[in-house]
């Protein structure tokens, strides 16, 4: 059910697993921690929280008041917990652009104190393994050519998030660092 | 590799250092008889290391490396050396020919070692140039060649013995993407039509796509989760 590539559903899981927050927390760690994604507007923070407290995996934690409004304060549950371990760990249909959710997978797996090697190695096996039958397919001697540049098109693509795969493994132990964990 | 193979190379938990450096830090493998598998991973690590030590070149300081079922890594230096000569073929980056000889000699040469006859070793030769598309470099030596004509002479020579098993380090390492992967589709389909067993050492990844399997090394290491562990799977 909650499958789809970056999903507000599991940014804010992720960014509750660390310690219970109230919403317009959640807004500001999601709009520094990913620069590249669109800031996150409060209505949809709210409705999300909403929903996921309808399906138990936050619940609320307790109000805040200083000198403004009343302020909800959430906290993630075991199976909020267990969903986000599942999102982390699963590979992404390898495709061009994944390049944000891919991110906000590792980050958020520092985050949470994880370690982001396993995923980054699933995915690049997941990578591997289709950049292998569209080479297979290019390799075919009786491929019209249309197919041959569309396999060479996806393929230069795959090895592009490759390599930014390799490079991202080699920038873990500083990536750790900056987030924090 | 399915589970009802055996396999025809075999690691298992292999460690491998040079003084302080630990280049294999417990690295297991299976390769069935036939397939095509990358070893692929950053500069540095251990991807010559693991492919040395598959090839009976290195003996690994512990762990075990089988071949068709046998222990190679307790063989001495001259058991390994026949072992080589008889059923592994073996390619570098930079070719390795001799410089003195031409390139048909050069090819000739591991049939020679074998004690094939002189006449014989010379038209296997020459027929293998010109399956590479090389024929007419027969005559020239080393120097006289370009890195795409060295390398399909440098393949023929590893080819010329038809090994069991073909183990070659970034082989196309020298080559741009094209003529890269014309010389990796020769050897290949060589290597297919007479059923050995290819195990390529590359840090491109498209290249790496060409093999049926991945071995991916990082820090000497094939997994992170563990120790030991395949690193290739059906
Ligand atoms: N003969 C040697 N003496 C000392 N150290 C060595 C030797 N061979 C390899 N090493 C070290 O062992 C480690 C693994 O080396 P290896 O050559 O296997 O890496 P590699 O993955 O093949 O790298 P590259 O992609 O750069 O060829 C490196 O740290 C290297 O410096
Ligand atoms: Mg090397």
């Amino acid at each position: 059910m909650y499958s789809c590539a970056v999903s507000t559903v599991h940014v804010l899981l992720g960014l509750l697993a660390s310690r219970p927050r109230h919403g317009y927390e959640l807004k500001r760690e999601h709009d520094t921690r990913f620069p590249a994604a669109k800031p996150l507007p409060y209505g949809q923070v709210y409705a999300t929280l909403g929903r996921l407290e309808r399906d138990g995996l936050v619940l609320v934690d307790g109000t805040e008041q200083d000198s403004g409004p009343e302020r909800t304060r959430y906290a993630i549950t075991e199976r909020g917990a267990h969903a986000l371990g599942r999102w982390l760990a699963q590979v992404e249909e390898p495709a061009p652009y994944l390049g944000g959710t891919m991110q906000t997978k590792i980050v958020l797996a520092l985050l949470t104190r994880r370690s982001a090697e396993p995923y980054l190695r699933a995915q690049r096996e997941a990578h591997l393994t289709r950049m292998r039958e569209l080479t297979a397919r290019k390799s075919d001697p009786g491929a019209p050519m249309a197919d041959v540049l569309a396999a060479d098109y996806a393929i230069l693509h795959l090895d592009a998030d490759l390599r930014w795969m390799e490079t991202t493994m080699n920038r873990l132990n500083d990536l750790r660092a900056e987030v924090g964990a | 590799m399915s589970a009802q193979d055996q396999p025809l190379i075999e690691a298992r938990t292999i460690e491998k250092a040079f003084r302080a450096t630990q280049a294999l830090r417990g690295v297991s493998v299976a390769i069935g008889p036939g397939e095509v598998v990358a070893i692929t991973g950053p500069s540095g690590s251990g991807k010559s290391t693991l492919l040395h030590c598959l090839a009976g070149i290195l003996r690994p300081d512990s762990g075990e490396v089988r071949y068709a079922g046998r222990r190679i890594d307790t063989l001495d230096e001259t058991e390994r050396t026949l072992l080589r000569r008889e059923h592994f073929g073996i390619l570098f980056q930079f070719g390795g020919l001799v410089p003195e000889l031409a390139a048909a000699e050069n090819v000739a040469l591991p049939l020679l070692l074998a004690r094939h006859g002189r006449e014989e070793s010379m038209t296997a030769a020459r027929s293998w140039l010109e399956r590479l598309g090389v024929a007419e470099c027969a005559g020239l030596r080393p120097g006289e060649m370009s890195a795409g004509q060295l390398q399909r002479v440098a393949v023929a020579r590893a080819l010329v013995t038809r090994p069991r098993v073909l183990f070659a380090d970034e082989p196309t390492g020298a080559l741009d993407t094209v003529s890269g992967e014309e010389v990796l589709a020769l050897l290949l389909y060589a290597a297919r039509e007479q059923g050995s067993t290819l195990v390529l050492v590359t840090h491109d990844n498209q290249i790496a796509a060409y093999a049926d399997g991945e071995i991916f090394l990082r820090d000497g290491r094939a997994a992170s989760e563990e120790g030991a562990r395949s690193g290739v799977r059906p």
